[in-house]
């Protein structure tokens, strides 16, 4: 009994353990976000110390032409960055998933993943060596370089970043669709990019979504590819924290950060809150068919 | 005649399985072979130039009828021989292991628990760790170098508590009270950084698990204790190893972090390379510089890359 009651109370301890140990992890992930936010209502240029109330640092952003420029420059790229990724990534992961052998498969499969985890000042070295080189050439050979170092050279940049992690993503929806719907569908007749269209699409646009909001906000994120990649007047809004944050704490960087979390929190929250919705309109539709 | 096997296989590669499928595998596989192989041939290629006064020389130069190749190993000979360059490697191979370790020790306890909480919990659980994700990695690491200096909420706090004497005496920090611009805030800001790395591959891996091994471990008379370490913690080596390969290998190379949050004596390799590029603009030593650190990361890679492949099939 006291061997019961031993256990008992060495569950609960172990239960209150777990709850702690995880609180203690959310407040490390949040800690710094709460403090951004809050310390962008101080009414203090000497960021750490509490002055009171002001919401002078978001008027002065209306007016920060550099902040505003790079932020319209790196909403422009995360859009193609986003776009571009969710079409190759859906690509690549379709070759993955749907053909087991090919030529150089392990090859293709090893160029889709390193870019995860390959520091990003040697992929954005190497990608610059190439453009200047290919620049080079076409100097030399037509009188006109080409591609010029700005936000085309940035875009490749991001979207081969955006291609690893989007397709990482909707291979991962891939592999849990059952092939036998692809297959039915193939039996009634349909042609593969029917059976696309029709049968698969539906399936995956869950995954398509979030793949482009999460390529979105990378390429919005990224600093080290767009320093080597970007061009004279091709700042974007991340260089340009960057380049404050350097220099010591500005209370601009605060006020910019809490626009850009709330903005990206609600979008985040909406947009799962839309597919998790869409989801489950889709399974009633098709348990209501499979009644009928 | 027959052509080669090779050939053959090229060509049905080409040929064969259609439009579809060839459109499908070739596009994405251009892009990477492109964007992705050919920069770090240039690369390479680039490190053993020779530097002219703006621009790199080429390699091969045609000149009075003769081709000439100019290969310069000047920029890997001054690495090896170097010592501040070996310093900056080691350093940066410390610290991305010191890293990798934290995060395995923090991440592991919170992604079982996470994996063992209630099954309606474990969304929301998820959720909160991939928010951190869609916020900026910059302004959150920004944020870290308020809280560490003067006056920061953390710095109070570690200062009140009497831990920066620890960290004084550890030598992670210069003097008690100065947290900023140490190896201490470095640390912090990359485990900070990665901590979602680590903790997602393992949360995946232990939710997966099959409960009824503990059971049969139990019934067998192993204790919590025993059956954790003998059961659950094998089963999860796959997620240990992404996961840590997920932290270890950005770490190496990390340039943000080091550069806002280190300090004089953490110079990390990632710096030393931009530093090469952007204010001594010599481009061939940061190819050289590159060339290495993509050396000493190569056998992570491999393995990691092993992983993932098998991680993304293993689930048909």
């Amino acid at each position: 009994m006291s061997g019961a009651r031993h256990r008992g109370t060495s569950a609960a301890f172990n239960r209150r353990f777990a709850i702690g140990w995880l609180a203690a992890g959310f407040i490390f992930l949040y800690l710094p976000i709460v403090a951004l936010v809050l310390y962008s209502f101080n009414d203090s240029s000497v960021a750490n110390v509490w002055r009171g109330f002001t919401l002078k640092w978001y008027a002065a952003l209306a007016e920060d032409r550099e902040l505003i420029a790079g932020l319209w420059l790196s909403l422009r790229i995360a859009f193609f960055t986003a776009c571009g990724s969710v079409v190759l990534g859906t690509l690549a992961a379709f070759a993955l998933v749907k053909y087991r052998r090919f030529t150089g498969r392990t090859v293709f499969s090893g160029m889709v993943n390193a870019p995860l985890v390959m520091p990003e000042v040697v992929i954005g070295l190497s990608l610059l060596l190439m453009m200047v080189s290919v620049q080079r050439a076409t100097q030399a050979a037509f009188g006109w370089g080409f591609p010029e170092r700005g936000m085309l050279t940035i875009w490749m940049g991001h979207l081969l970043l955006g291609l690893a992690y989007a397709t990482v993503v909707v291979q991962a929806r891939l592999v849990e669709l059952n092939p036998q719907l692809e297959e039915a569908a193939m039996d009634l007749g349909a042609r593969p990019h029917q059976v696309f269209r029709l049968v698969t699409l539906p399936m995956i646009t869950q995954s398509l979504l979030s793949a482009w909001l999460l390529t979105f906000t990378l390429s919005l994120d990224d600093v080290v590819l767009s320093a080597f990649l970007s061009g004279p007047g091709a700042t974007t809004m991340p260089l340009v924290i960057f380049s404050r944050a350097r220099l010591g704490l500005n209370p601009s960087v605060n006020a910019i950060a809490t626009v850009v979390v709330v903005v990206v929190s609600i979008g985040v929250i909406a947009a799962s809150y839309a597919i998790a919705h869409a989801e489950r309109r889709r399974l009633r539709e098709m348990a209501e068919a499979a009644r009928h | 005649m027959t052509a080669p096997p090779a050939l053959e296989r090229l060509r049905g590669w080409f040929s064969g399985g259609g439009k579809g499928r060839r459109a499908v595998i070739g596009l994405p596989y251009l892009w990477l072979l492109v964007f992705f192989l050919l920069p770090f041939l240039i690369l390479a290629k680039i490190s053993v130039s020779e530097m002219e006064t703006v621009q790199f020389k080429d390699l091969l130069v045609y000149k009075d009828g003769l081709l000439q190749l100019t290969l310069k190993l000047g920029n890997y000979v001054f690495i090896t021989q170097d010592e501040l360059y070996w310093r900056t490697y080691v350093t940066s191979l410390k610290y991305a292991a010191v890293t990798t370790l934290l995060c395995l020790g923090i991440g592991y306890p919170f992604a079982y628990f996470m994996a063992r909480a209630k099954s309606t919990t474990q969304p929301a659980l998820l959720m909160l760790v991939m928010l951190p994700f869609w916020t900026s990695f910059l302004l959150r690491v920004y944020a870290w170098k308020a809280l560490l200096s003067e006056h920061g909420w953390v710095a109070d706090a570690l200062m009140a508590t009497g831990i920066d004497q620890l960290l004084a005496w550890a030598g992670l920090i210069p003097a008690p009270g100065k947290l900023m611009n140490t190896p201490f805030s470095l640390v912090l800001g990359m485990v900070y950084t990665y901590l979602p790395f680590m903790i997602l591959p393992l949360y995946g891996n232990l939710a997966k698990m099959d409960l009824r091994l503990l059971e049969a471990a139990a019934d067998l008379g192993a204790t919590p204790w025993v059956a954790f370490w003998k059961v659950t913690v094998p089963l999860s080596k796959a997620g240990i190893i992404a996961g840590s390969m997920l932290v270890f290998i950005p770490c190496v190379g990390e340039f943000v972090i080091p550069e806002l949050l280190g300090g004089p004596e953490t110079m990390m390799i990632g710096r030393t390379m931009w530093d090469e590029f952007f204010s001594n603009n010599d481009w061939p030593m940061a190819s050289a510089v590159a060339v290495v650190m993509i050396l000493l990361i190569i056998v992570p890679l491999a393995v990691f890359n092993r992983y993932q492949a098998e991680a993304q099939e293993g689930r048909r």
